[in-house]
Order: structure tokens, then sequence, then C-alpha cells
């Protein structure tokens, strides 16, 4: 640990006294900050995993099924059917706070709401019915992939908020305080010291002013 | 207040094709450059989620780390019609040990 560059004055102690009272005080703040976002993370990532290895899995089936029609149907008839969609999906997307993190809070918003059965694009004549099942699939995977897309953020969000925020802590608590610790300690000692002496000095001058009464 | 946002799907035209009858915007893109390129034009276009397959996410890393801290858009990796790579897993890894110090699930 290093001493910080200051002159043993009793102004300076007062002021280093000041600045440890409010390190500590951050470091509490900044540890009970760290605790608390690490909690929600964990529960957040598990969460996130596993939702992920569900959409994997149920997207990779989807878009097997997908390409099984697209090698029953011409490429070109494949791509007319689903070039002028019906449905229309958008994203609201507002912003939560956790633990000074913002993350967001998504909603999909569906053109053709509760109307399911009619998504399909295209007429069923030309279409062969592995395309439906394909796209119905999928569209029910779409909620799900939201999902994840909001978590998933919130993870990252997250993460980087953790990493900076145990930065902190550390810096504080490894550097910051025992600097402050160590240099208060130095200053006192130093200070005690001037005022034993100035005591034997006048002690000293008492004596001679006495022998020479 | 409601702010509609897009969502894209970038991906080899085979695998996202699908994602059109759904009414999402579609990119179809198949090398590096054009990864690059079409991901941060989207980004800065009004785009709450960006879905992108892994095949090409594994091209661009840098790309894709750049929008990570921010809030819009969210980059998701997805699988291709070939399967997963398992990049998507990775990441959720190494925000694990990021945040963590190390892997405990």
């Amino acid at each position: 640990m290093a001493l910080l560059n200051v002159k043993p004055t009793r102004m300076e102690l007062t002021r280093l006294k000041k600045r440890l009272a409010t390190a500590t005080r951050g470091h509490k703040l900044l540890k009970d900050k760290q605790d608390e976002l690490m909690r929600r993370f964990i529960e957040n990532i598990r969460k996130n995993k596993e939702l992920r290895l569900q959409v994997e899995n149920e997207l990779e089936d989807a878009l097997r099924e997908f390409l099984l029609a697209s090698a029953v149907m011409s490429p070109e008839f494949m791509e007319q059917a689903v070039l002028y969609p019906k449905e229309n999906i958008t994203v609201d997307i507002k912003k939560k706070n956790i633990m000074s993190v913002y993350v967001p809070v998504m909603t999909f918003i569906r053109e053709l709401e509760d109307d399911e059965g009619s998504i399909y694009p295209y007429g069923f004549a030309q279409t062969s019915s592995e395309l439906d099942d394909a796209i119905s699939k999928l569209y029910k995977i779409m909620s799900k992939l939201l999902e994840l897309a909001e978590i998933e953020k919130a993870c990252q969000l997250m993460a980087d908020e953790i990493e900076k925020t145990r930065r902190r802590v550390n810096a504080l608590e490894y550097r910051t305080i025992p600097d402050l610790e160590e240099t208060i300690r130095f200053i006192r000692m130093k200070l005690d010291e001037s005022e034993r002496s100035t005591i034997v000095r006048l002690m000293k001058v008492k004596d001679i002013l006495e022998a020479k009464a | 207040m409601i702010y509609m946002y897009k969502v894209a799907v970038v991906g080899d035209k085979d695998s996202i094709l699908a994602f059109k009858a759904l009414g999402v915007d579609v990119y179809s893109v198949y090398d590096k450059e054009e990864a690059r390129k079409t991901v941060d034009t989207i980004a800065r276009q009004n785009y709450g989620i960006i879905f992108i397959t892994e095949q090409l996410a594994s091209l661009i890393p840098d790309t894709i780390e750049r929008y990570d801290n921010q809030i819009i858009p969210a980059v998701i990796l997805i699988p291709s019609n070939q399967g997963t790579l398992n990049i998507g897993m990775d990441r959720i890894n190494k925000n694990v040990e990021k945040a963590v110090g190390s892997n405990i699930l």
C-alpha cells in the first residue's frame, strides 16, 4: 500500500477522514448493488439458457420443415407465395430499470391478433401442406423468440454492469480505503510526534528558566 | 407511449425466407462485407430486434459485439437451416463468466 502524497497537517487529516467516510459508505452501497444485481442476473441467465435451448430446437425443426417444403415446390413459386405477407409484426420496446441498469421490455404488436388461421399469405392451390406446417410452427415460435430477445439483451446489459460494479467495489475495497486508512494513521503519528516534541521543548525551557531564577 | 420498432431477420436466403411470411423484414446476405454493412445499416434504422443466423454472425463477431451494450437494437443469434453452431449458447456462457467470474451453470 502506498501513502498518499499529502502534507501531515491537521487540516489534511480532517479532509482525509471525510474522504474515508465517503469511500466506506460508497463501498457498502456498491457492494449491496452488486449482490442484488448478481441475484437477479443468475435468475435471468438460468431462464435465458433454458429458453435458448428450447427455441433453438424448435426453430431448427421449423426450418427443416421449411426446407422440405421448398424441396417440394419450385423456388419461384415459393418466393411468390411468401412475397406479400398478410401479417405484420412490430415490437414495442419500453425501458425498465433494474438496479440502475436499463433493460428492455418488449411486446409484439401483431396486425392479425387472434386470427391465427389467416396468416398464410398465399392461395392453397399451388402450395404444399408442408409449407403451411412450417409457417404455422414458425409463427408459434415467434413469441418465444421475442421473449428470448428480451431476456438475452437484459442479461448482456446486466453482465456489463456487474463487471463495472465489481471493478468499482474492488478498487474501493483494496485500494482507496486501505490507502486512506494508512495515510490517516501516518498523519496521526506525525501530529502526535510533533506534539510530544513540543511538550519536551516546553519542559526543557521551563527547566532552564527555573535554573536561572 | 407505444413506439413501434420493426423486426429484421438477416441470414442466407434459404434459412430466412420462411420468416418473410410472418411479416418481419428479411435481408438475405451471403458474404462478410455484405453482412457487416447490412447489420450496421439496419441498426441505425428503426429496428428493435435483429435476428441473425449463427453462420453469418460467426463471420462478423466485432459488429455483433458493438451492439451488446446498447438497449436498442437487440441482436439475437438464431440457428440457420444447417443447424446450430452453439455460438448463441457460448455467448450466454460468456456473459456468465463476465459477471460471476467463473461458469457456474
